[in-house]
């Protein structure tokens, strides 16, 4: 098979995970809408997600019955409370962008720097 | 003088006054025909009769030719190329291929003939003919129809964004094919009978939304922009009371795969719909609203906002839209009949009758009842559908939601036999059904209007029932 | 993983989330890169099937694609003079060093760690039949208690959010 030497392994899916959270941190690092940099935030969380369930299925120590006391599905159960507060922070913070831009008129976060003095 | 003796105003009451019924027609054949139509009425019996046969005989169960269930068939098909040793890729992409052109020939299906059925049962509604020009009983109308759209030219309003504006119709079609797979047509006849049915329904149907959004903002103009505004508001909003009841289905049926909800409706020979009337109404009502179908079709409400969210798709791309609507509108009814009437399932029936044909029949009863809606309901106000989603439906889903979690549990480890316990859980459902709904509109206000007034339209108008009488005056 | 199969759909996947991610990050209209994120997120979905978690899946395109993004569409809705550019700060080179550097250190690990993983048969083998019940089970039994927190999180999340954007008759009205 022409596939036979790309096999997919552990080591792949971290790999993808880490190339996306990078992409979500320069953008949340560096856009200026205060929606966008929600996106590169949701991203990184999303890339978490994966870094979780591929350990959950590759990891030898969460086989069946539990060599160190490990449950096999324990990264689905963390990845369904990243899936929460992920979406709790994002009504938040949107609510948040929304009444910024009442006062303000602007959701850009290189203006909305009345601390700065 | 009576009114009844009046001649008819318009050569439109002329034709309603000469429409025969089928029956009557039937009289009135040659002889030669009645013989031949006895002759094909003594074969069918007669095959049927074989066919019965067969069926009790048990010599049909499982073969590749026992076409109850097409699962049969492709189940052999996918045994005998693993036989010949193939690659184990060759089975899967044929049955995934079998499959999706079985969902793409049946939506297809009904894209061709579904506006012309929808058209033509509105018009006995409301005492009109309906399309009966193109081909016999009108039935070229959905072709004429669609030519006369391709034509059309492809205008694109100044201002709009190109890349969003292109890409909602073919968006918006894709839930409304991938909304099929979990559909249980029979029982091993189901494209992907996967272990979390459920969510993927919901979760799948939400993915509309955001087309329907792009269509209305790309469009640069203010009344697509209301109407997709109004429908993703409304969308979000009874998607929640959708869930809550799809979750007491859950709880009381004990999975989330179609299949096995159909299989416990089966095993206690009850339909869903009995045994939660409160749930079976919250879905009816907010897919409703989820597929933008009158009584909440508030998004394209024409007398507001000229035809929402698609107001400058002109041409194929305003026809995908409607032809979505369509597809939605019998993919609710698969789901109506999978979750709340009893699936492919009809108390033994199904051993005898192809399950798809059963399931067919359901999905075409519930369109019936939307067309039915259509043709009755005025539209809601956008503040008073919002306000019915919030303040009524998703309260009294919880509470049903509650109620429900104690009967499950009941049900399941009580020991009674299963007859008690269900008729109990029926009883219960039925009380809260009655006194709740009666009791919450009472609390937060929902009145009927002062003094039940007489149709004084209909009576004045005519309506069938006066047109027979006009027949029977000389 | 050996099969072809997964094989295809793992680097198909990967390629349109990281290709969605990208165009996130460059696309000139906020609305365009709104598409392109749930395009990213649906791939996402996808990568999670092939590692067998069918019910998550189910949640990212219920929760992501269904509703965070419908929140977002909204929040770009009701905030209509603001730059709809999609525009980069004065922080892009920054932000380019961190994140690539963030990025080669997960990498690097990634790739350069012996990790202890199943593979073949032992794979196949660990695989649950369903991951809906066994997920129920340990939210209510082993999880329990972070289970209730999650649900007063996402109560007192929704009161924020209705409390923050709520009209206030009084406020803003300086007479």
């Amino acid at each position: 098979m022409i596939l036979e030497g790309l096999s997919v392994t552990l080591a792949h899916y971290l790999a993808v995970s880490g190339v996306i959270f990078g992409i979500g941190a320069v953008i949340a690092l560096s856009k200026r809408n205060a929606v966008a940099v929600l996106m590169g935030i949701e991203l990184m969380l999303n890339a978490v997600n994966l870094t979780l369930l591929a350990f959950s299925r590759f990891s030898s120590a969460f086989t069946q019955g539990g060599a160190q006391g490990g449950e096999p599905l324990s990264g689905h159960v963390f990845v369904v409370f990243v899936l929460t507060v992920a979406a709790a922070e994002a009504a938040v913070a949107l609510a948040m962008a929304v009444l910024v831009y009442r006062h303000r008129e602007t959701v850009d976060l290189d203006r909305i720097n009345l601390l700065r003095g | 003088m009576s009114r009844a003796a009046l001649p008819p105003a318009t050569p439109m009451a002329r034709q309603i006054l000469d429409h025969r019924s089928l029956l009557q027609r039937a009289r009135t054949l040659p002889g030669e025909a009645r013989v031949a139509l006895a002759l094909l009425g003594i074969m069918t019996v007669a095959a049927l009769a074989a066919v019965g046969y067969l069926v009790i005989a048990g010599t049909l169960d499982g073969r590749w030719y026992d076409i109850r269930d097409l699962g049969n068939g492709t189940s052999h098909l996918v045994y005998w190329m693993e036989r010949q040793g193939w690659h184990p890729a060759i089975p899967y992409l044929t049955t995934g291929l079998l499959g999706g052109l079985g969902i793409l020939s049946l939506v297809g299906g009904w894209l061709v003939i579904g506006s012309w059925v929808e058209r033509r049962l509105l018009a006995k509604f409301q005492i009109r003919q309906g399309p009966n020009r193109n081909g016999p009983f009108g039935l070229l109308q959905p072709i004429a129809d669609a030519l006369k759209l391709i034509q059309k030219e492809a205008l694109i309003p100044i201002g709009a964004d190109r890349l969003l504006y292109y890409l909602p119709p073919v968006l918006i079609f894709i839930p409304a094919m991938l909304g099929w797979a979990p559909v249980p047509w029979a029982a091993r006849m189901s494209y992907v009978d996967m272990n979390v049915g459920v969510v993927y329904a919901i979760a799948i149907s939400s993915l509309g939304v955001l087309a329907v959004f792009l269509a209305g903002w790309s469009s640069n103009n203010h009344y697509a922009l209301l109407g997709a505004m109004r429908t993703v508001a409304m969308m979000v909003s009874y998607e929640i009371p959708i869930s809550m009841t799809l979750l007491s289905v859950v709880v009381l049926t004990g999975s989330l795969q179609l299949s096995q909800i159909v299989a416990w409706q089966q095993q206690y020979h009850v339909w869903l719909i009995i045994v939660l009337p409160l749930a079976a109404f919250t879905f009816l009502f907010a897919s409703t609203a989820e597929i933008n179908r009158t009584p909440n079709d508030i998004g394209e409400a024409e007398s507001e906002i000229v035809a929402g969210f698609h107001t400058e798709y002109s041409g194929m791309k305003a026809g995908l839209f409607l032809a979505v609507e369509l597809g939605n509108a019998i993919l609710v009814g698969a789901m109506m009949a999978t979750f709340f009437l009893g699936g492919y399932t009809l108390f033994g029936l199904e051993t005898w009758i192809p399950g798809y044909l059963i399931l067919a029949t359901k999905i075409g009863a519930v369109y019936f009842v939307f067309v039915w809606l259509r043709g009755t309901l005025p539209r809601f106000r956008l503040d008073q559908l919002m306000g019915f989603a919030w303040k009524f439906l998703i309260p009294l889903a919880i509470v049903q939601l509650l109620v429900v979690a104690v009967e499950a549990l009941v049900i399941e480890q009580s020991g009674l036999p299963g007859v008690a316990t269900v008729s109990g859980a029926i009883l219960v459902n039925a009380l809260l059904t009655f006194f709740g709904v009666r009791a919450w509109a009472n609390a937060i206000g929902y009145r009927p209007e002062a003094g039940a007034s007489t149709p004084i339209l209909t009576t004045a108008v005519g309506g069938l029932r006066a047109a027979a009488r006009l027949q029977a005056v000389p | 993983m050996e099969s072809p199969g997964i094989i295809l759909a793992f680097w198909v996947l990967s390629a349109i989330t990281v290709a969605g991610c990208l165009l996130v990050m460059v696309a000139r209209n906020l609305l365009h890169a709104l598409v392109f994120l749930v395009l990213a997120f649906l791939g996402m979905a996808g990568l999670f099937v092939t590692l067998s978690a069918d019910f998550i899946a189910v949640a990212q395109i219920l929760i992501y694609a269904g509703s965070i993004a419908v929140l977002m569409v909204f929040a770009i809705m009701l905030t209509p003079l603001a730059v709809r550019d999609n525009a980069n700060s004065l922080y892009v080179l920054p932000a380019l060093a961190a994140g690539l550097g963030m990025a080669a250190i997960i990498g690097f690990v990634a790739v350069s760690t012996p990790w202890a993983e199943l593979q073949g048969d032992a794979l196949k083998h660990n695989d649950p039949v369903t991951t809906v019940a066994a997920i129920g089970d340990l939210l209510l039994g082993r999880y329990v208690l972070p289970f209730e927190v999650a649900s007063i999180l996402l109560f007192f999340a929704l009161l924020g959010a209705i409390v923050l954007v709520r009209e206030r008759r009084n406020d803003g009205d300086p007479s």
